[in-house]
């Protein structure tokens, strides 16, 4: 039998070719947060499925409006009855009491840092972002100008911004807008 | 106009969308018969005063929601969940 080539394939990331992107004080990169699966516990299995998340992953289910885990492996609350797991893959353990889905492919995921990033997200989002507000391990599920996504504080002056891949570039020229707007402001 | 979501909180009416009167919280049985299904899909009452209506809160949560206002005031007096504590039969 004759050999038959085999392409290498390369993984395009979502912002390939736009980021990373400095503008002022303010630097937007994309993150490859690894596997992303969300996780929705069936009817009344919600306390059942934070605890077969903790033994599998170390993090329990998060409230809504938060984020618990850590870089590497986070669990973001996504929505009603909804998380989203970023970085591992999955444990077989969670299908006993949650419904699962590979969501890796579908999120454009950036991260926006510097000390007016709140300036930034301002121009963009109808939610109040700043720290007094919005603090390390509190996430959103809102707008980012006329795009659904998901916002979550990583640290003082850095921000998680989750937006459908699709919309990747969409999410990059309305970040680079207001970033260039803040920074001419000085 | 801001309206508040049980799970998101206090936010901008542009993250809502609206779908009407909270009649789809009791969806009658498939043998309810014709009188009942035709009052369902069509037929709605026009209250001076409170009403309850589905908002969903779309460019956020995903939650559905039942927003109890008064058509005369224009007051929101309350939100909650759709689900069987907004009344629903399910
Ligand atoms: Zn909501």
């Amino acid at each position: 039998m004759e050999d038959v080539p085999v392409v290498e394939l390369v993984a395009k990331s979502p912002c390939a070719g736009l980021l990373p992107m400095t503008v002022g004080e303010v630097t937007l990169s994309e993150v490859d947060l690894g596997v992303l699966t969300s996780v929705a516990p069936f009817k009344g299995q919600r306390k059942a499925a934070s605890e077969a998340l903790k033994e599998a992953h170390g993090m329990a289910l998060p409230a809504p409006n938060r984020a618990t885990g850590r870089e590497q492996a986070r669990a973001i609350w996504f929505g009603r009855d909804m998380a989203l797991l970023a970085g591992p893959l999955p444990d077989t353990s969670l299908t006993r009491t949650a419904a699962l889905t590979d969501q890796s492919d579908a999120w454009a995921c950036v991260t926006l840092a510097g000390r007016p990033a709140e300036d930034v997200l301002a121009r963009l989002v109808p939610v109040d972002m700043r720290a007094a507000h919005f603090k390390r391990g509190h996430t959103v599920r809102t707008q980012i100008m006329h795009m659904n996504g998901s916002i979550t504080r990583i640290g003082a002056e850095s921000f998680l911004i989750l937006a459908f891949r699709a919309m990747a570039a969409t999410l990059v020229h309305d970040l680079k807008q207001a970033m260039e707007g803040v920074a001419a402001r000085g | 106009m801001r309206l508040t979501c049980p799970l998101c909180g206090e936010r901008d009416r542009r993250e809502f969308y609206y779908q009407g009167d909270a009649v789809s919280l009791n969806r009658p049985s498939p043998e309810a018969g014709v009188d009942a299904w035709d009052d369902y899909v069509h037929l709605r009452d026009n209250p001076a005063g409170e009403t309850r209506d589905m908002w969903q809160h779309e460019g956020g949560c995903g939650a559905w929601i039942v927003v109890t206002r008064n058509t005369v005031t224009h007051e929101v007096l309350g939100t909650a969940l759709a689900g069987p504590a907004a009344g629903a039969r399910i």
